[in-house]
């Protein structure tokens, strides 16, 4: 699946511009405590949680990820989308819960 | 690789908005120098979570980074205030973070123990009213080089 594939199955919305909405998802994770997230973070990763500050981008950069959606409606800072480009990691927001997102992608087979 | 390559970082207390640029400088380092992805990612776990914990609860300290042929070093020293249980600090979930760097995603006491697991050896001491020093060193998978 690719960020733009997720993008549509979760109606979630890819807020930085830059980024490839092509490149491939290879697994997904859920949780809003970074260092857990930096322990079981995977390369291709796509990563939802409640999280929209510098930081989570910083941890989806050291671990290679593909994308961090933002649950709940929570909105990302335009400094945090600027840094996200520069880095290469896509952004999404979406108003479903982590739970609705996590369950329509291992639905979909990213495990 | 030949001969050692030696970088410093300062990481500043509280400068939670550009947390992970130490890490995120360090990875580059390792990228470019050829180092294993398997081993840059055990680095950049353990260096993201040092740093973390510079920012949250140092004075402020600095990251040294040395690449050694057929492994990665990182010793840190911070300027106190030290931590007076070495033992209970060490415990996975164990925490002194406040309730606002909690809202954040940190304090969930895995920084000191995702070290100690991403670490070929790791060594900390500590001292109240001086300082932490933490040395961790990475070897390369056999057969890989750094």
């Amino acid at each position: 699946m690719t960020i733009r594939e997720l993008a549509d199955l979760t109606g979630a919305t890819i807020v930085t511009k830059t980024v490839d909405a092509d490149r491939e998802v290879k697994c997904g994770y859920a949780c809003d405590l970074l260092s857990w997230v930096m322990a079981r973070g995977r390369e291709g990763m796509a990563w939802v949680t409640v999280q929209a500050h510098m930081n989570a981008v910083a941890v989806a950069v050291l671990a290679d990820m593909s994308c961090v959606a933002a649950a709940e409606g929570v909105k990302f800072d335009e400094a945090v989308v600027q840094k996200a480009e520069e880095e290469g990691v896509a952004l999404l927001e979406t108003s479903k819960s982590a739970y609705e997102v996590a369950g329509l992608l291992y639905g979909a087979g990213v495990r | 690789m030949s001969g050692a390559i030696c970088e410093s970082y300062a990481v500043e207390a509280g400068a939670f908005g550009t947390a992970g640029e130490a890490s995120g400088k360090i990875k580059g380092v390792l990228r470019k120098l050829g180092v294993p992805s398997a081993l840059i990612r055990r680095v950049a776990v353990a260096s993201y979570e040092v740093e973390l914990n510079l920012v949250i609860h140092s004075l402020g300290g600095t990251i040294d980074l040395s690449v050694e042929p057929g492994s990665v070093v990182l010793d840190v020293a911070d300027r106190g205030p030290g931590i007076p249980d070495l033992a209970l600090a060490m415990q996975e979930g164990w925490s002194t973070a406040s309730d606002e760097v909690r809202m954040l995603g940190f304090g969930a006491g895995m920084g000191l123990p995702n070290m100690k697991r991403n670490a070929d050896e790791f060594a900390i001491q500590s001292e109240m009213g001086v300082g932490t020093r933490i040395h961790m060193r990475f070897r390369s998978p056999e057969g890989t080089g750094t």
